[in-house]
């Protein structure tokens, strides 16, 4: 079907621009850089173009983007649809109020913030972030607003790592990504 | 230079947009009322009109490569890009960057930090814009003008949606034009 060649070419050009970086942070990991899909215009666009014909006829009223490359993905995405952009930060970077979520990384911990009185209860918000790996950060997100009673209609992501079985660890929550990277 | 002495004098937008920006007094520490636009991303309006007084001023500068500072110029530049058809290229802090980069070091009020940017993001003779959410001292900027000169592009100009005390007066940062949507609005209460 035409909609369907058109989407495949779209996500081919995607996929294409994106760079696998080895060794990245530390040897044995293949980084899959998002800076090279921002360098091409198109694909860029397309990107962004995809995840707003899936989300505009949601009802959703929050973007909720993780730090740093949800920031990069969510306004866009947040303007195409009228919604508001809320950053998810590292710790202590937000000025306000802040609402926390602890979660685990591989060694150690790390904690999100949210601005208290970002979000209302019974907002229906999206969760973007540019990749999709054990899905720790995802969970801390999702928990993050489900704890003010926001409801997260689904997480979007441009790249997800099969292998490390995000989409498990998110359990019934929906998950939209544009490109696997195995 | 101020988007009200630039032909945008009494626009409508200009005032919601300064009103959307929350101001948080002793932040990070004593003394600093910090300009916080995280208020403004919330107003889908706001932040629209935001974006599209960027895109009417440089839409037709033949400008190919929008670099943003991290972290909040992240939240503007994207969608600026997007608009005018350009490159967007984040400058990040150190060791965020995955490939080869390039980096500038800047002073701070104690010590120094550094900006990065990947090597062949932008090649020489592009036309870049800077894009980050506030101006202060001009330091970080400084540092991002450098990086892009220093790989033969040239910065048109940098812009900002809100322009602290220090920057006023500033039409340029080291030669290279600066353009501010507002300053920083008078508060009688602090909350």
């Amino acid at each position: 079907m035409a909609s369907e060649d058109c989407q495949d070419a779209r996500i081919a050009r995607i996929a294409a621009a994106i760079r696998a970086i080895p060794n990245f942070p530390k040897p044995g990991i293949l980084f899959q850089d998002i800076t090279t899909l921002l360098l091409d215009t198109r694909a860029f666009r397309d990107t962004i173009d995809l995840f707003v014909e899936r989300y505009k006829d949601k009802d959703i009223s929050v973007v909720a983007g993780i730090e740093a490359r949800g920031f990069i993905f969510g306004p866009p995405v947040a303007l195409a649809i009228g919604a508001k952009f809320v950053p998810l930060r590292k710790p202590n970077k937000l000025p306000g109020e802040v609402i926390s979520e602890e979660y685990s990384l591989e060694y150690g911990k790390d904690k999100m913030e949210m601005h208290v009185g970002a979000v209302q209860a019974g907002e229906r918000a999206l969760v973007i972030d540019d990749l999709i790996a054990t899905g720790g950060t995802l969970c801390a997100a999702i928990s993050l607003l489900e704890r003010v009673a926001v409801h997260v209609v689904e997480c979007a992501c441009v790249i997800e790592l099969p292998e490390l079985k995000g989409r498990e660890r998110l359990g019934d929550k929906p998950l939209f990504v544009l490109v696997d990277a195995a | 230079m101020f988007a009200a002495e630039n032909g945008l004098r009494g626009d409508p937008r200009l005032q919601a947009i300064s009103e959307a920006i929350r101001v948080v007094p002793h932040f990070p520490k004593p003394g600093i009322m910090f300009q916080d636009i995280t208020t403004l991303l919330l107003d889908p309006k706001a932040f629209k009109d935001t974006v599209d007084i960027f895109v009417d001023r440089y839409r037709d500068m033949g400008i190919s490569v929008v670099a943003g500072v991290e972290a909040r110029g992240f939240m503007f530049g994207p969608s600026i890009a997007l608009a005018i058809g350009a490159k967007f290229v984040p400058l990040r802090k150190p060791r965020k960057l995955p490939g080869e980069v390039i980096s500038e070091a800047y002073v701070l009020e104690y010590g120094t930090d550094c900006l990065e940017m990947h090597v062949g993001a932008v090649q020489p003779g592009e036309r870049s814009l800077i894009i980050d959410d506030l101006v202060a001292t001009g330091g970080t900027l400084s540092a991002a003008i450098r990086l892009l000169e220093r790989v033969g592009a040239e910065v048109v100009e940098c812009a900002c949606v809100v322009g602290l005390p220090e920057a006023k007066g500033q039409r340029r940062l080291n030669g290279t034009p600066l353009y501010i949507l507002v300053e920083p609005r008078e508060i009688e209460n602090c909350y």
